[in-house]
């Protein structure tokens, strides 16, 4: 009993950094139906940027956890307003070239300037309680419950505020939104702003769980998540998150039972299976092409 | 009619194209502060390109002064925030929000929250319908709740000046009826119309002035003795 206890705390932990992740994924393909192969990576400058402000700029968690929201918020914006407004009205196809091409860069760049693995100082206390077998460490409980917080918050901008409707609008059908008056591609930056924003806070709680970062942690974590937000129903806000929870419940059980080099292979896998069951995904629905 | 009103709209030798098809061949009107303008035209005509034009949905070349002011460089939305709203073709509604979310958004503008209760209020006591129907989604309401929605949105921005493009579009007799006895109060209420329509019947009754559209050129304009005109008679009112 507590030893499932405690896979399941480990699995919410897990669960919650890709959910964090795969929000950006899915809110980028709402709105402007694109897969912004680059997200990965703007999750692993939010690493980055934690270990700067911390290990540079000698910041604590919280005010790190905010530079690294709004570095990578201005990093979402930036690589939309330069690499994928222009291509707008170009095929798909040249967009997600696009956007792995991004991702390729900003690891590259990355790596020009930190060659070497870095080491996220120790940004919180790590205080661990035992209770009937089961270990509750502080860092666990913060990444969960500031996750679920953050979740929380973007459900109500994006349900609750004339900011979210117009997401939403979007989303359905752009061709008449600027009749409501709502500057479009306005909305399409706050889109990216809030997406990336959210990995950057993955960033840094992931970087405060495993403190080694590189330039290239964001691949598989990022399509980790990308694979969440599919089995969500990509596009699907509530979608990303129990796909994310999903995908970190069935990687920890995994573990838990097989050998640990199995944990990808089965996990993807599984999600695989539930595609073919659901191509839609959970939340998914096929919607119509609009012209 | 009183020919010194003062005029809202001017369009100038407007012209429209998609790639190499001319949609829009050079057209010019007027519409005075106050009026019930209608354009009509058949399928094809060019009604709903200049209408987004005026919107600034659309690239276009000529002159599209509003209050004397002009539109070429002004982006979409900025023009709603100048006083106009169109009612698009197919209603646009948002399917995946609320009838009352789809309110909202129309007075995107506007961030007097009191006031903006006042005028779903006033929406509401013009469609009760769309009351019963506020929290439901867009795309579980019935062609003529969509007409009503559509119409509705353009109250919510307290446009000066309502474009509207074949409302009349797919309802039943009755329902076109209720529509133009709406804008007709619009209009009472002080906005500046300028109606679209295939179908002339209506149009022309409820107009003080009609131009008539045939691929892309206006080929007569008059006012509401245009009704007895045999040529439009035949083409457009099925007489
Ligand atoms: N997006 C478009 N691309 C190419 N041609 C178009 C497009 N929209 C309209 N047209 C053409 O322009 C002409 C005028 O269309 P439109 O303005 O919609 O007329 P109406 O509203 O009077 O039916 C038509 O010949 C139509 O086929
Ligand atoms: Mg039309």
């Amino acid at each position: 009993m507590a030893y499932w206890l405690q896979q399941i705390l480990n699995a919410l932990q897990l669960s919650s950094i890709y959910a964090l992740i795969a929000l950006g994924y899915t809110m980028v393909y709402g709105i402007i139906n694109l897969i912004n192969f680059a997200h990965g990576d703007v999750f692993m400058v939010g690493s980055f940027c934690c270990f700067m402000a911390a290990a540079f700029l000698g910041l604590s968690f919280l005010p790190a956890l905010l530079l690294s929201m709004i570095g990578s918020a201005f990093l979402g914006v930036a690589i939309e307003r330069l690499a994928y407004k222009p291509l707008r009205q170009a095929p798909r196809v040249s967009a997600i070239i696009t956007a792995l091409g991004v991702g390729i860069f900003i690891e590259n760049f990355t790596l020009s300037l930190a060659p070497y693995p870095k080491v996220i100082p120790p940004l919180l206390k790590n205080i661990t309680w035992a209770l009937g077998g089961v270990t509750f460490s502080s860092l666990q409980l913060i990444i969960i419950l500031l996750s679920i917080g953050l979740m929380f918050f973007l459900d109500y901008i994006v349900y609750r505020t004339p900011v979210g409707m117009a997401m939403r609008a979007i989303s359905w059908d752009k061709t008449y939104v600027p009749l409501m008056g709502v500057p479009v591609d306005f909305i399409i930056s706050i889109t990216f702003a809030l997406g990336a924003g959210l990995a950057g806070a993955a960033g840094t709680m992931y970087g405060l769980a495993y403190p080694v970062i590189d330039p290239y942690m964001g691949i598989m974590v990022g399509w980790k998540a990308f694979i969440a937000a599919v089995v969500g129903g990509i596009g699907n806000i509530r979608g990303a998150v129990i796909g994310s929870f999903i995908l970190g419940t069935v990687e920890i059980m995994v573990v838990a039972f097989f050998p640990s080099t199995y944990r990808d292979f089965v996990a993807f896998t599984l999600l695989l299976l539930l595609i073919i069951i659901r191509p839609y995904g959970i939340l998914g629905k096929p919607r119509t092409q609009k012209v | 009619m009183n020919m010194h009103r003062d005029i809202l709209l001017e369009v100038r030798d407007l012209q429209v194209s998609y790639g190499h098809i001319k949609a829009v061949k050079g057209v010019s009107f007027t519409v005075r502060r106050g009026e019930i303008v209608t354009l009509i035209g058949a399928n094809g005509a060019g009604k709903s390109s200049i209408l987004k034009a005026i919107s600034g949905l659309i690239p276009y070349t000529g002159h599209i002064l509003f209050n004397n002011q002009d539109l070429q460089k002004i982006p979409a939305h900025k023009i709603v925030d100048l006083g106009i709203s169109q009612v698009p073709e197919g209603r646009g509604i948002f399917g995946n929000l609320t009838v009352q979310e789809n309110l909202r958004l129309a007075a995107w503008q506007r961030g007097d929250k009191q006031e903006i209760a006042t005028d779903y209020d006033r929406v509401y006591t013009t469609f009760p319908q769309l009351k019963e129907r506020c929290h439901q989604l867009g795309e579980t309401l019935s062609g003529g709740e969509q007409q009503m929605l559509a119409v509705g949105r353009a109250l919510m921005s307290r446009a000066k000046l309502v474009l509207l493009d074949e409302p009349s579009m797919g309802l039943s007799p009755l329902l076109v009826r209720e529509i133009f006895k709406v804008i007709a109060e619009i209009n009472l209420n002080g906005a500046t119309i300028l109606l679209v329509e295939q179908n002339a019947n209506m149009a022309l009754r409820l107009a003080s002035r009609a131009y008539v559209l045939e691929t892309g050129s206006v080929i007569m304009s008059g006012g509401g003795k245009l009704l007895s005109d045999p040529r439009v008679r035949a083409a457009y009112l099925g007489a």
